[in-house]
């Protein structure tokens, strides 16, 4: 589980949660993960471990050796000690758990523990290893539903098993929206991602029901390198979820995920991400480092891609959910909340990059900053010079939680056509101590204002999460922000 | 009800009021007038518990309590309501949302259950044609692109709803054209009742003739005189 809230009034549940882990996993570690380190050697070694088939060992090996060649970026608005690639473990599968077959077999004491957090029942019930689909380690531990979706036409399973049974559609469509060489962390990713999941929608398939994967890193020294892959075929439509959690380590680990999205004629594809890995503690030891590249095609005309994103976790972010819209009349989205409390840093945008015709974007981004942390939007929009009539509206709010925190907007616009239509909007805030107390003097709490002033600013990001997601989001800066003010 | 006994406030070491003095029994409603700069909205405040005051002598009784002890939320759910001379605006947050929230952090604090949806959106409409206030205000957020006169009775129906036993009113009449003027006059009057006492502060009469209190106070120099 992702700890923000377990401070030092929650000892109890902190024992309680190391507990766990040292029961569920520390002696599994010796046999199922690979020594620290990264060659050649290991990118071969991950390719037979999954049985994958020859093109997809070339694939990985020509990734690696480009990484090799690549420098490591610098100029996102970070800062942190130079990652030893060398020291970080590029597989781990975890052995098999004891299953247990209901809730009601939990100890309730952690219940309680999820239920403060927000996290909605099928995520207790993965945690607890009652069977979910999830993303555990570099291993997809379980996908659900398969035979409903499969009866729709719809294929979501582990990219390792896709790759077995549908090669040629990984083939076709891998490395076509984010190519091997596009950036260090996406080759990195192309050369070792273990796992992680596949969906394919027919042409003309409303998927039934939305999907959803649920990432976790839990051992210790390993990194995370998923690699998700999306299809939407002529006129299909899908939503997709994706829930990421870590523990409490000392340790800074490493995520590095890729997702590409493809969006064939009139096809829809959303994309709702809720980000919650470690943060670190208040002193900035220990989180994850997050560095995600998530790309999406609009390939066909009138297709559309959605990006929702609440980044609360992580010691670092680094990721740009984009859209290439390459279709006429194609149309993106991005709608993010990041929060970064105590040592966090984020660096998060977008890149709408306008080919097409009429095609139209939106960025509505929300950044909130609290303690000492750094919230960066990053963002492109690129009107290239065959994009008639290309439409964008951007929006980008900071709110400033305290005096030690930090807001930066990094806007970057270029436009090629003459006919296109930009809008920028920025603002910066603060929550004020008149809304303070205001909402103290109708008889709210202090944490209950501030989270209620903090989701009202969210509001226009919150209401495109599905209403599930909204709800658990909502939680979670709840619990994010638990001691932000006073 | 309320005791205000010799007190004096200062802000940033600057005294603003000087030993001021004043008694509100249940039901009975009082106005504070003087001119800008006078206290008023000190006083009003202090007793609402708004942080930004030192209190350097002097006591605040509420129902038996030592009222200074409390808590801003606190007093609120003890039953205190300041109808605020400058409501805020809460962008993304109706009205609706935060009222029903308020309502039941209060419901809480007096060890009641939540109110029901179904109850709490018949009882909010009923409490917003009394103010005259237009249904789709309450899905509004709160205060947000609200003209004067709708702020205003945007407190009252706050007001309205939340019940409180003492009713502090900051101005409530300032911005108020006269139609508005006697739309938040009537709301107010309608709450008026043998338990629910009432401080109108303002520096105009006009408000007093269609607000009629049982005392008058004035205030200069920080002091009731």
């Amino acid at each position: 589980m992702s700890a923000p809230i377990l401070n030092e009034k929650n000892k109890d549940l902190k024992e309680l949660v190391k507990r766990e882990y040292k029961e569920g996993f520390v002696t599994d570690i010796e046999s199922d993960t690979f020594e620290p380190g990264l060659d050649e050697d290991v990118v071969r070694r991950i390719s037979a471990k999954k049985n994958e088939p020859e093109f997809m060992l070339e694939y990985r090996l020509k990734a690696f050796r480009r990484w090799l060649k690549m420098p490591e970026p610098g100029w996102a608005h970070i800062d942190y000690p130079k990652i030893d690639f060398q020291s970080i473990a590029y597989f781990s599968a975890p052995k098999e758990m004891p299953q247990l077959d209901s809730l009601d077999q939990v100890d309730p004491k952690l219940l309680e523990t999820y239920a403060k957090l927000g996290i909605p029942l099928e995520e207790q019930k993965m945690m607890n290893n009652v069977a979910v689909d999830a993303v555990f380690d570099s291993v997809s531990v379980r996908t659900t539903f398969r035979e409903t979706l499969s009866k729709a036409g719809v294929i979501f399973m582990p990219i390792s098993e896709a790759l077995q049974e549908h090669p040629e559609l990984i083939k076709q469509y891998l490395g076509s929206v984010v190519p091997t060489q596009d950036n260090y962390y996406a080759a990195l990713n192309a050369a070792v991602f273990s796992d992680g999941s596949f969906v394919y929608i027919p042409k003309g398939v409303r998927c039934p029901m939305e999907l959803s994967t649920y990432f976790r890193i839990n051992e210790m020294n390993t990194g995370q390198f998923e690699r998700t892959l999306i299809i939407a075929e002529e006129g299909a439509y899908v939503s997709y979820l994706e829930g990421c959690t870590a523990p409490q380590r000392d340790e800074n680990q490493l995520h590095a995920a890729v997702v590409e999205l493809v969006a064939h004629k009139d096809a829809e594809i959303k994309y709702s991400t809720v980000q919650n890995w470690y943060p670190g503690d208040e002193n900035g030891k220990g989180g994850i480092y997050n560095f995600v590249t998530k790309r999406g095609l609009c390939k066909g005309d009138n297709s559309k891609i959605s990006w929702t994103q609440v980044e609360t976790g992580s010691a670092i972010t680094w990721k740009y959910p984009s859209c290439v819209l390459q279709g006429d009349n194609s149309v993106g989205e991005f709608y993010s909340v990041a929060l970064t409390h105590n040592k966090q840093q984020a660096d998060t945008g977008t890149k709408m990059i306008h080919m097409g015709k009429n095609t139209s974007s939106t960025i509505i981004s929300k950044g909130i900053s609290a303690g000492h942390g750094h919230n960066t939007y990053r963002g492109l929009v690129k009107i290239l010079k065959g994009a008639d009539n290309a439409r964008n509206f951007s929006q980008c709010d900071s709110l400033l939680m305290g005096d030690q925190c930090g807001a930066h907007t990094f806007p970057y616009i270029e436009v090629q056509n003459p006919t296109a239509n930009l809008e920028h909007e920025a603002t910066t805030s603060k929550i004020s101590e008149d809304q303070l107390f205001y909402l103290k003097q109708r008889g709210l709490g202090e944490e209950a204002a501030v989270s209620m002033i903090v989701n009202g600013f969210c509001k226009d990001v919150f209401r495109e999460l599905p209403m599930e997601f909204a709800v658990e989001a909502q939680k979670l800066l709840e619990v994010s922000l638990e001691g932000a003010v006073g | 009800m309320l005791k205000v006994t010799n007190l004096h406030v200062s802000i940033d070491g600057k005294s603003i009021l000087n030993g001021i003095n004043l008694e509100v029994k249940p039901g009975e409603v009082h106005a504070i007038m003087g001119p800008n700069g006078s206290g008023k909205s000190t006083l009003t405040n202090v007793i609402a518990g708004r942080d930004g005051y030192e209190v350097t002598q002097g006591s605040i009784e509420y129902l038996g309590k030592d009222l200074l002890e409390l808590a801003a939320e606190e007093r609120a759910c003890e039953g205190i309501f300041l109808a605020f001379q400058y409501p805020v605006e809460i962008p993304g947050v109706s009205n609706m949302a935060m009222l029903k929230a308020a309502m039941n952090s209060m419901r809480k604090y007096r060890g009641q259950e939540e109110i029901k949806a179904g109850d709490f959106l018949k009882l909010i409409r009923q409490k917003a044609d009394l103010v005259e206030m237009k249904h789709e205000f309450l899905k509004r957020a709160v205060n947000q692109g609200f003209s004067g006169g709708e702020k205003k009775r945007n407190e009252i129906l706050q007001m309205a709803m939340l019940e409180p036993k003492l009713a502090l009113l900051d101005e409530t009449d300032s911005g108020l054209d006269i139609d508005a003027l006697k739309t938040v006059s009537h709301g107010v009057n309608a709450l008026r009742s043998p338990e629910r006492s009432m401080v109108l502060v303002t520096h105009y009469q006009r408000l007093l003739d269609y607000i009629v209190p049982d005392y008058v106070h004035v205030l200069a120099n920080g002091k009731i005189i």
